[in-house]
């Protein structure tokens, strides 16, 4: 079981750093949504006798994260003229790089942190740290706001991952509300994308500097 | 089943809000519910019901001690909300009124969490709901300030929910079952996972830190506070930030109880002075008056928190301040809302001689401001004298001092813009903006009505909120 798993964390991670280098939106949110999919696989793989609530958070999860959110943020994506993210913060290649870098460390340090003997064969805790750093890095280093979305959502999505290590414990009916606070916050934050197009006529965050001392 | 009320009715509300088809009628649902939500807690306040130890939500000693503040505060501005929507009836306000209720809904179950995941959901939806009522203007500068709000908020919120997660885990790796409600954690407090622990104390503190507006988290509460409706103001600086506050008592009784209490309150108190300390120096520079509440907030946020770190009695004192800096909060957003429309400009550039013009609100403003700034005989004078004292009982005498200075630059900062907007002939600009601004009795008494229960408070904090204070830190610290 952990094997099946591990497979999933590592092709989870390696969505992380093809997010960190591609520019074109389409394909961010793309990765983003086949990255929501392998999460929703997850608590799947871990269970040896499938019970019916940990089905309905996989199905769940695989709708949310994997076809709404990426609907919505299609739809505010679509009335922009540009659908590439041509000057981020930081560069392609310096995300990239901070990336790979954070990945190798969360790999590294999870050595020091105490974990439960069931999970130290396991890359959850990492794979959740890597995915985190790559949705900070997508929040703090591009200017688009469907960038910064799809950086909020990744980070999410390392929480998501973490929170598999309480699966069991947690009680069915926060784990549903979770999810669904986290969809509507991404429902919130695509109207304001909306409205941010409609009202600047783009997209870019370097516009929202007004308000300053 | 009140306490489950005091949750669903505003939701219904919302919901009703929502298809309701008049927008000139359909701002008389907030005082409705308003009304209901302030009767309901009255009645829960003095003849509290019993508690099932392992509910997830129930109006437990904590809850009592501050919701009857969030719920009048949501009562006065639901009216002054009422007659704000209607002056601006240009405004589509259904968006606007279904998201007030459904944040007064939410905050309701967020004082009454027992469970930290059920905190964290309510906490997250209030955030959310807050959201559009910040962009009710619908202008360049109301967007900005909702998208670093989302994102800003967004993050912080994320980050407790890792903390929540930590938490969890800690719980699991200490041999229990990662049952996430408070008793259960406090029971198994000693068997915690420290370093998980302490791991998901930091987490948290940023987390709700960012919701209450702790430096340096704050980014996010000039742009909003400034750009939003008055009510919206008083709503997050007293209602918002009090279950974030809560959240953090919370929390903090989990950490002591697991033997890290030395630790964390080191960590409130450096937070709190640092955020007492960044907004007083914003206070000296800000040129916008209804950016000077925000830095206010965030001040008192750091009072609040300083209080949380001063042990039993600083925590009572804490409380006290919660209620005394929520009504004279919410003084303050309404009557500087009313000025920002007599005067057409939140400038202190641009505004002069508002006393001619809005003579009342003027009046309350200003009176506010030192009511705000601790003179007696106001509330957050005596709150804050308590938690001075708290400080130094507990011999932090540099803390004291530091704490003393803060508030003295920020009566500076505060007066630095109050007076010249007050005094003076009104300018040019101010006297060419369009529609003229009256000041009826729907946008002057409630203001005045928070500011009097504000001075009340000062003057005769009754024996029963006193009770309510001791019990709710009865509550937090179970031994002492």
């Amino acid at each position: 079981m952990n094997h099946n798993l591990n497979l999933l964390l590592d092709v989870a991670m390696g969505l992380n750093l093809v997010s960190l280098a591609c520019s074109r939106l389409q394909t961010l949110i793309r990765v983003m949504a086949l990255q929501g999919v392998i999460l929703g696989l997850m608590p799947l793989v871990m269970e040896h006798d499938l019970d019916w609530r940990v089905a309905l958070i996989a199905l769940a999860t695989v709708f949310g994260k994997g076809m709404v959110i990426p609907l919505l943020l299609r739809r505010a994506m679509r009335k922009a003229h540009t659908d590439r993210e041509l000057e981020p913060f930081i560069g392609f290649v310096p995300s990239l790089l901070l990336g790979a870098g954070g990945t190798i460390a969360a790999l590294a340090v999870v050595n020091l942190l105490p974990l439960l003997p069931e999970h130290t064969g396991s890359v959850l805790v990492p794979a959740a740290l890597a995915t985190i750093l790559t949705g900070f890095i997508l929040l703090i280093g591009r200017a688009k706001a469907i960038s910064q979305a799809c950086g909020y959502l990744i980070l999410e999505n390392g929480i998501y991952v973490f929170g598999l290590l309480l699966l069991k414990a947690m009680p069915f009916l926060v784990e549903a509300g979770v999810l669904l606070d986290i969809t509507v916050s991404v429902f919130i934050i695509s109207i304001v994308v909306d409205r941010i197009q409609t009202v600047f006529d783009s997209l870019d965050t370097r516009h929202l500097t007004t308000l300053r001392e | 089943m009140r306490s489950l009320l005091l949750i669903l009715m505003p939701i219904v509300g919302s919901v009703v809000a929502a298809l309701w088809p008049s927008n000139r009628t359909r701002p008389a649902l907030l005082p409705i519910i308003g009304i209901i939500h302030s009767l309901l807690t009255l009645s829960l306040f003095f003849d509290p019901p019993s508690l099932v130890l392992e509910d997830w939500l129930g109006f437990d000693a904590l809850a009592r001690a501050v919701l009857p503040v969030v719920s009048v505060l949501y009562l006065i501005c639901s009216f002054y909300g009422f007659t704000y929507l209607r002056v601006r009836d240009e405004r589509p306000n259904r968006v606007f009124v279904t998201s007030m209720l459904a944040v007064i809904g939410m905050m309701s179950a967020g004082l009454q969490a027992r469970h930290l995941g059920i905190l964290w959901i309510a906490t997250e939806a209030v955030t959310l709901a807050a959201g559009p009522m910040i962009h009710f203007n619908g202008n360049a500068r109301s967007i900005e300030a909702t998208w670093k709000y989302l994102v800003v908020g967004g993050t912080g919120i994320a980050l407790s929910l890792l903390g929540t997660f930590c938490l969890g885990y800690a719980s699991l790796h200490g041999g229990g079952d990662g049952n996430l409600t408070f008793v259960a954690l406090m029971q198994q407090a000693a068997g915690l996972s420290h370093s998980w622990v302490l791991i998901a104390w930091v987490l948290l503190l940023v987390g709700y830190g960012t919701k209450l507006g702790l430096a340096p988290m704050h980014t996010w509460k000039p742009d909003a506070y400034g750009e939003a409706p008055a009510i919206v103001g008083a709503l997050l600086a007293g209602g918002v930030t009090t279950v974030a506050f809560t959240a953090i008592l919370c929390v903090r009784a989990v950490v002591g109880a697991a033997g890290a209490g030395g630790i964390a309150d080191q960590c409130l108190l450096a937070i709190g002075l640092f955020s007492m300390l960044v907004a007083a120096l914003f206070l000296l520079a800000t040129r916008d008056y209804k950016r000077v509440l925000a830095y206010s907030s965030i001040e008192h946020m750091g009072i609040l928190t300083v209080g949380a770190a001063l042990g039993p009695a600083g925590v009572a004192a804490a409380l006290f301040h919660v209620w005394s800096n929520s009504l004279t909060k919410g003084a303050m957003f309404m009557s500087a809302g009313n000025i920002r429309r007599a005067a057409g400009s939140a400038s202190m550039d641009e505004v002069r001689g508002m006393v001619v013009r809005a003579p009342y609100s003027v009046g309350i403003f200003v009176a506010g401001m030192f009511a705000v700034t601790a003179s007696p005989p106001f509330g957050p004078f005596f709150s804050e004298l308590r938690i001075v004292r708290a400080g130094l009982t507990e011999g932090h005498v540099t803390a004291v001092a530091v704490f003393l200075g803060c508030l003295l630059l920020a009566f500076l900062g505060f007066t630095r813009v109050v007076f010249p907007i007050v005094d003076g002939r009104p300018s040019k600009i101010v006297k060419e903006s369009g529609k003229r601004f009256v000041e009826t009795a729907g946008i002057i008494i409630p203001p005045l009505l928070l500011l009097g229960l504000s001075l009340w408070l000062g003057l005769f904090t009754p024996t029963v909120l006193q009770d309510a204070w001791s019990a709710a830190v009865a509550q937090l610290f179970p031994k002492s």
